[in-house]
């Protein structure tokens, strides 16, 4: 999900046109437009989009 | 929805499932287990099991924390909510286990057990409503507790009194450690869970991979990510070499998540804990620490003795471990169904039976 | 807060008040104003199609709509798969003693406007209050006539191989949004109950191709599409990339772990159509309002094993069965 506003550690997220708000007292410098995986109701990790792009493309790549 | 949709790309996951086929040519039979409820899904959900050649067998083991809570929790669970004042606030899934004479589930048409999607949200129940008890069933494994942990120590910030946690909560390296050793089940390679290992990091993996020299690949749940995971332990298991590899690298982090790791450290220690099929495992419970031993639902109330039934026929300890399917099991989808379960593997949605039942009947 | 007594309901003077304060007032016509024990109606038609269904929904009000709303919807959507212009309805109220004036009023409000919509009447009514306790808020019953239309010919029985299958638009809102309402789960969205009669939708496609219909309420389209099969003992199957799903459903769906094909609808119908009439009949559909995602999903089979398949995504074939019981929300 989306990080769309933060409160201190309170943040409101989205995915999809569902939005919450969620614990983000685990994440380090998190920032809006982050994308975070979330459960229950916390987020436990960011999602590094770069490493997403780099897994995306070694699989596009494998022969 | 952004990265997940990409990773369900199924020309993509069929071109993986062709190199998955070149690679594991000429190897003997090899069993992979997979130890998250999400993977039992996602495994079952796109016909992952199909696309695998005939020497490569992919296992469910016990990765689904509602299985593998034992009955006697439920029925204490079932118990604690018929007090009067007392009410009990659960993850859904929880509901619809049955106990030996009723459920969370009959419960809450009573008004006793109430449904949250965080932990949270069950504190702030109870400040809010200072005149009830509030319990919350804290069940799940390594993923769930942080969440857990950062809602009582809420609790104790507000220096509330009436929020209590009865854990169940189970850890995964120990139950790996277990299956590890089992000559009958004889793994060769473990899919290691995505979000668990988010906050336990690669180190626990090290150890299994390293005295029973088992490959490990931390897998995230999308199709690519499987296929791809199953492809690297493919090859690890030709090289000879057993390692811990990190697929799910755009979350997990080699360390986890040093932060949540502390906040487990602070407000749980280990206990043995009783694995639903499975029997006792050493180390691999959580209960409340000395710390916060006020906001535990056991020391702190006067629980009625309860006496739990037996699963009767039930092989699920077999197919927790993978040495059974859930089709060689006499009670499958005739005396066992979703809607009737009878043991471990059938009560919740992401259990091996329940999975199996959803998806791959229709299999021909 | 004003609130309805068990006064109101015996017979006095309250009683009479509150009628025609509030139902008068608000659902009153021709038929109603007489207050007479039974409406007198007239037949047009030689056929005529009778239902009546009860509505206990919790919460009362969720986004779009209330149960005032779904009372008169559910009825005339019935009436509708069944080839039938709705008519009249009856509308039988019980609440219990304590229930909010204003609640009463609003739900009645909300009836008011659904029939106007389905262009149908109350011409029958009935209201009760029983002690604290002995309902739970307010329970709501309607019954309602329509004119069987003269090129319907809906019956089960005429449903054969190669048939195709219809559905009108998106699944799962209504459930969605009552879930939402009922849990107090703290997810925003802009999703609402999909709640809406029908009957317009099918006056614009009703021909003698289209051989059978139903909404799929409760349990969802795969638990109407199982009725369909064992009434009509033939296997169906669809396809998962045809089934449409507004985003912000299967996103909850996602996060909560719920199957938006077990979810119920109000405001959706399934039609079984003749194989060369489908794309035709499709057309027809989409031109109207409700009908705007229609899509054709699968079809009728030649096997007889009463089984639902579905065609995976991922081109595997699943089982779906009928609903055993309410979803939950999953931890993981």
């Amino acid at each position: 999900m989306k990080i769309l506003k933060i409160t201190l550690d309170r943040a409101v997220v989205s995915s999809g046109g569902i939005q919450r708000m969620i614990g983000i007292n685990f994440l380090k410098n998190p920032k809006v437009g982050d994308y975070v995986i979330v459960h229950a109701g916390f987020a436990i990790e960011k999602l590094d989009t770069v490493k997403a792009e780099e897994t995306l493309k070694i699989l596009e790549e494998l022969q | 929805m952004k990265y997940i949709d990409e990773f369900r790309d199924m020309a993509v996951a069929t071109k993986i499932s062709e190199l998955i086929q070149r690679e594991a040519r000429g190897l003997k039979m090899v069993s992979f287990m997979e130890v998250c409820g999400t993977h039992t899904m996602a495994v079952e959900r796109f016909g992952i099991r199909k696309t695998l050649p005939d020497n490569v067998r992919l296992i469910s083991g016990p990765g689904c924390p509602v299985c593998v809570t034992p009955k006697s929790y439920i029925d204490k669970a079932i118990a604690m909510s018929d007090i009067k004042d007392i009410i009990v606030f659960s993850f859904g899934d929880m509901l619809k286990v049955p106990g030996t004479c009723s459920s969370l589930l009959k419960q809450r048409s009573k008004g006793k057990v109430r449904i949250v999607y965080s932990p949270l949200d069950a504190a702030l129940f109870a400040e809010k409503n200072q005149d009830k008890k509030i319990i919350f069933l804290g069940i799940g494994f390594e993923t769930t507790v942080p969440t857990v942990a950062s809602s009582v120590k809420y609790a104790k910030k507000k220096k509330l009194k009436n929020f209590f946690i009865y854990s169940g909560h189970k850890i995964m390296p120990p139950a790996m450690e277990l299956l590890a050793k089992d000559k009958e089940v004889n793994i060769k390679g473990f899919l290691c869970p995505a979000h668990v290992s988010a906050i336990i990091g690669m180190k626990s993996y090290g150890v299994i991979c390293k005295k029973y020299n088992i490959p490990c690949v931390i897998s995230g749940f999308e199709p690519l990510d499987i296929l791809q995971s199953i492809l690297m332990l493919v090859k690890q298991v030709k090289s000879k070499k057993a390692k811990v590899e990190n697929q799910y690298s755009r979350v997990v982090k080699s360390s986890g998540n040093i932060m949540a790791l502390r906040l487990i450290r602070e407000v749980f220690s280990i206990n043995d804990s009783d694995w639903r099929g499975i029997g006792v495992i050493k180390n691999s419970g959580l209960v409340l620490s000395k710390g916060y031993k006020d906001f535990d639902a056991e020391r702190n109330m006067d629980l009625p003795d309860v006496k739990t039934s037996v699963d009767k026929g039930c092989i699920c300890g077999s197919v927790l471990k993978g040495i059974k399917t859930p089709p060689e099991c006499g009670l499958f989808y005739k005396k066992c169904t979703p809607e009737n379960p009878q043991g471990a593997c059938m009560v919740s949605s992401e259990g091996t039976c329940a999975a199996y039942y959803k998806y791959s009947l229709g299999q021909k | 807060m004003k609130t309805i007594t068990l006064s109101h309901g015996s017979g006095g003077k309250m009683m009479h008040d509150l009628i025609k304060d509030l139902f008068l007032k608000n659902l009153g016509n021709p038929f109603l104003n007489k207050l007479g024990d039974a409406a007198l109606l007239g037949l047009r038609t030689k056929k005529l199609a009778y239902t009546t269904d009860s509505f206990v929904v919790k919460p009362l009000f969720f986004p779009g709509g209330d149960i005032g709303k779904l009372s008169v919807c559910g009825t005339v959507n019935d009436l509708a798969v069944s080839g039938a212009i709705p008519r009249y309805l009856s509308c039988g109220i019980i609440v219990e003693d304590g229930f909010s004036y204003a609640a009463l009023e609003k739900i009645t409000i909300s009836i008011r406007d659904a029939c106007k919509s389905a262009g149908v009447n109350i011409v029958a009514g009935d209201f009760k209050v029983v002690e604290k306790g002995a309902i739970d808020g307010i329970f709501i019953n309607t019954s309602g006539i329509g004119d069987v239309l003269n090129n319907s010919e809906i019956s089960i029985s005429r449903v054969t191989p190669g048939d195709k299958i219809i559905i009108s638009g998106t699944i799962g809102e209504h459930a969605a949004s009552i879930l939402l309402a009922r849990e107090d789960l703290k997810f925003k969205t802009r999703i609402k109950s999909d709640c809406s009669p029908l009957n317009k939708l099918v006056s614009s496609i009703i021909c003698r191709d289209i051989k059978f219909m139903r909404d799929p309420t409760r349990g969802g389209l795969a638990t109407t599409l199982n009725e369909i099969s064992l009434a009509s003992g033939y296997d169906i199957a669809i396809e998962e990339s045809g089934i449409p799903v507004k985003k912000p459903v299967r996103a909850l769906c996602e996060i909560l772990g719920f199957d938006p094909l077990y979810m119920a609808n109000e405001g959706k119908l399934i039609a079984i159509v003749s194989k060369d009439a489908a794309s035709g009949v499709l057309a027809k559909m989409r031109k109207h309002a409700l009908g705007k995602s229609a899509r054709i999903i699968g079809e009728v089979k030649k096997e007889k094993d009463k089984k639902v398949y579905l065609k995976t995504q991922s081109g595997g074939l699943r089982i779906l069965d009928m609903i055993t019981s309410e979803q939950l929300p999953r931890i993981c």
